[in-house]
């Protein structure tokens, strides 16, 4: 009786699951943002994601990379005509393009990373950056003998500002004396790709002392961990987990997980689960977060270890309330 | 001495054999990477030809192209290399960015000459300190402006993250009132029938053609223009004849200012309906390599910047259709036809003055 029951219940579970399937086969396709899906930072979580999504359910997917701005509405639509479902975008700049097409194809489900638009059929992803940034800001604290640390952004935009901000709180919340460097790389796109240059802030900071340097410039971060490990100091990555760059030279890396997010959203329609709405993304759903593996345990002290696990409970209890630089503009600290 | 060309061959045959060499090269590339470069070929042609939707991308690149193009063409006629294309035309979508926004406007054709002023305004004052710092002072004019497309997107940033932000995360003004929005070309066609799929190809490509007629004017019809030509060709037989250097220079790069600020029509008013960071993208830089292509010629440049709108919607189109061709293989494709046509252009030159004089001498 009980076996009877349960085969039948799992031939029903089989058989609404192959149902579900069949309606809402996931056919996804990425879109990166004009850094391109190699940049080993915000664009290369979302791939991540996507080719975990490929390699554990053996469906493909289709991805564009942007050359101009011109594509984004292009983009979406050539990939939502083809019957793509989800279509999933990276990058703030996409709003407008995705609140224009996202009501062409009302059957279609978007993600649009970075950024809110409210459509019924748009699932937004934003991710809190000013808590995992504290963190990291915590820890460059106590890792610092110098009392100064730095922090190299791409471009000065308020999504930079908001890693710098939170940073910045991190740092002083620890060591109300210390002294943090800011630089921001350029003014073109060229800024999230420019290593050359985020190598020369970062060693103008660490010849003014600093002997952390934390980075939110994509590409241009690879020269900024570059220049800390020339120098003997320690970098922090972001985005992706970035210790294996230079092991025993990068503190710690920032992460925003892009991967979870594109690899949630396609398991979601894979699964017919796909929900829209706002999904935001912070510690206590570990979207943002902070990266310990073999590169980096020997860098890591057990104290530094705690005060990070600390403050990230009282940041997820609310006790410490991280000022988030995008809601007014305006940074408490500096 | 006459010339060993006739014109037919100098503007025609030349660009074109470049081109087909430039396209080999790039095909070899393809079969490099393991792909089939007549279908490269051909889904780069269907994709930027194919339909009205491939059409109308192609011709709005086009018409951002013609602006810059020309912008670089005028400056050349007067012996002056504009590099600050780019940079002016960042200028010219404050301009349009400001006329817009400033006033609820009604109706877009009453909008539209404002606009253009604001563009053209802007884009000829980002140009106006180079042309005299070269008038004036001899600082050159490639350095110059090669500084100034620096400042303007330090400036542009500034505005977008501090004075014309929206909110939210990006920086970006906010849009634009529906009065300023500029009919789509599939809207001004639906009027007389003619059907055609949504693309951004707007009013603004009628203006491009009318801006390359000007030109044609104003460059060789008109004592302006003759000037500035006299004067690219020798400064001190210009001085001699009576032209005024400073003068020379100093208009000949405001003109040329004004029209890549014009640019900023198509894109900010014709179809992002508000000012977006970074919105050039290296359309300034195309337009050199427009300029070169098309001889200084603006009826070269109008079909070198089809060209150039071929390549971009095309390699899209290309880069959708065939994932192995990244974005990167795109960006050597175009620079190879840039190569040939602009660097190695002697390369078939040569051979080809040759072959006309022996069948001129064997006709002889």
């Amino acid at each position: 009786m009980t076996f009877g029951k349960s085969l039948a219940v799992a031939a029903l579970t089989m058989m609404t699951a192959a149902g579900a399937q069949a309606q809402e086969a996931a056919n996804p396709a990425v879109i990166f943002d004009l850094g391109g899906k190699f940049d080993r930072s915000f664009n290369q979580a979302s791939y991540d994601g996507a080719e975990r999504f490929t390699k554990e359910t053996g469906i493909a997917y289709e991805s564009f990379e942007l050359q101009n701005d011109a594509q984004r509405e292009q983009a979406l639509r050539r990939f939502a005509e083809r019957g793509h479902n989800p279509v999933i975008t990276n990058g703030f700049s996409y709003g407008s393009a995705m609140e224009t097409v996202s009501q062409e194809f009302p059957d279609t489900d978007f993600v649009v990373i970075d950024t809110v638009v409210e459509q019924p059929n748009v699932r937004s992803v934003v991710f809190n950056e000013h808590e995992g940034s504290y963190l990291v800001g915590v820890l460059a604290a106590m890792a610092s003998k110098t009392g100064k640390v730095g922090f190299v952004g791409g471009m000065d935009i308020p999504l930079i500002q908001k890693f710098a901000c939170g940073y910045v709180q991190g740092v002083k919340a620890t060591n109300p004396d210390a002294e943090v460097f800011q630089a921001m790389t350029g003014t073109t796109g060229a800024a999230w790709n420019d290593p050359v240059r985020g190598g020369e802030l970062a060693k103008s900071q660490i010849d003014r002392g600093a002997d952390v340097v934390y980075h939110a410039a994509g590409g241009t971060g690879i020269g900024v961990l570059q220049a800390a490990a020339d120098a003997g100091v320690y970098g922090i990555g972001v985005d992706s987990n970035q210790n294996y760059l230079h092991p025993g030279h990068v503190l710690t890396s920032m992460l925003k997980r892009v991967d979870v997010a594109t690899y949630q959203a396609m398991m979601d329609v894979h699964n017919g689960a796909f929900t829209a709405g706002v999904q935001v993304l912070g510690l206590k759903e570990d979207g943002v977060g902070w990266a310990l593996d073999e590169n980096n345990k020997d860098l890591i002290t057990p104290e530094m270890q705690k005060a990070a696990d600390e403050a990230r409970a009282k940041i997820i209890s609310g006790e410490i309330l991280v000022h988030d630089y995008s809601t007014d503009g305006a940074c408490p600290v500096s | 001495m006459t010339a060993p060309l006739p014109r037919w061959a100098d503007l025609v045959l030349i660009p074109a054999l470049n081109l087909l060499l430039a396209f080999l090269v790039a095909g070899l590339v393809v079969v490099f990477i393991g792909e089939d470069p007549v279908e490269a070929v051909r889904l780069l042609l269907v994709g930027s030809l194919g339909s009205s939707y491939g059409i109308g991308f192609t011709l709005y690149y086009a018409t951002t192209f013609v602006f810059t193009g020309l912008s670089v063409a005028i400056a050349y006629h007067a012996g002056l290399f504009n590099i600050g294309s780019e940079g002016q035309a960042a200028l010219g979508g404050i301009g349009v960015t400001l006329v817009c926004l400033a006033v609820p406007w009604p109706y877009w054709w009453l909008a539209l000459p404002f606009a253009i002023l604001g563009a053209g305004a802007f884009g000829a004052a980002w140009a106006f300190l180079p042309g005299y710092l070269q008038a004036k002072r001899g600082s050159h004019v490639v350095i110059t402006t090669i500084m100034f497309n620096f400042i303007a997107s330090a400036l542009v940033v500034y505005l977008l993250v501090n004075v014309l932000k929206a909110p939210g995360m990006a920086p970006e003004t906010r849009n634009f009132p529906e009065g300023t929005f500029l009919p789509f070309m599939h809207e001004i066609l639906a009027v007389f029938g003619i059907r055609m799929s949504r693309t951004p190809m707007n009013f603004t490509a009628l203006l491009a053609l009318a801006a390359a007629f000007l030109t044609w004017v104003l460059i060789w019809r008109t004592r302006l223009g003759y000037e500035m030509r006299a004067f690219g060709h020798s400064e001190p037989a210009a001085v001699y004849a009576g032209i005024d250097p400073v003068r020379i220079t100093i208009v000949a790069m405001l003109i040329s200012g004004a029209m890549a600020g014009m640019m900023a029509l198509n894109v900010v008013m014709g179809f992002q309906h508000r000012l977006v960071l970074d919105y050039v993208g290296g359309a300034g830089f195309v337009g050199i390599a427009v300029s070169l292509m098309g001889r200084s010629h603006p009826f070269g440049v109008v079909l070198a910047a089809i060209l150039f709108g071929i390549l971009y919607q095309g390699g899209a189109e290309l880069a959708f259709d065939m994932p192995s061709i990244s974005r990167d293989m795109i960006v050597v494709i175009q620079a190879l036809v840039i190569l040939f046509t602009g660097a190695l252009e002697n390369l078939v030159r040569a051979p080809v003055e040759r072959a006309f004089l022996r069948r001129r001498r064997k006709a002889a």
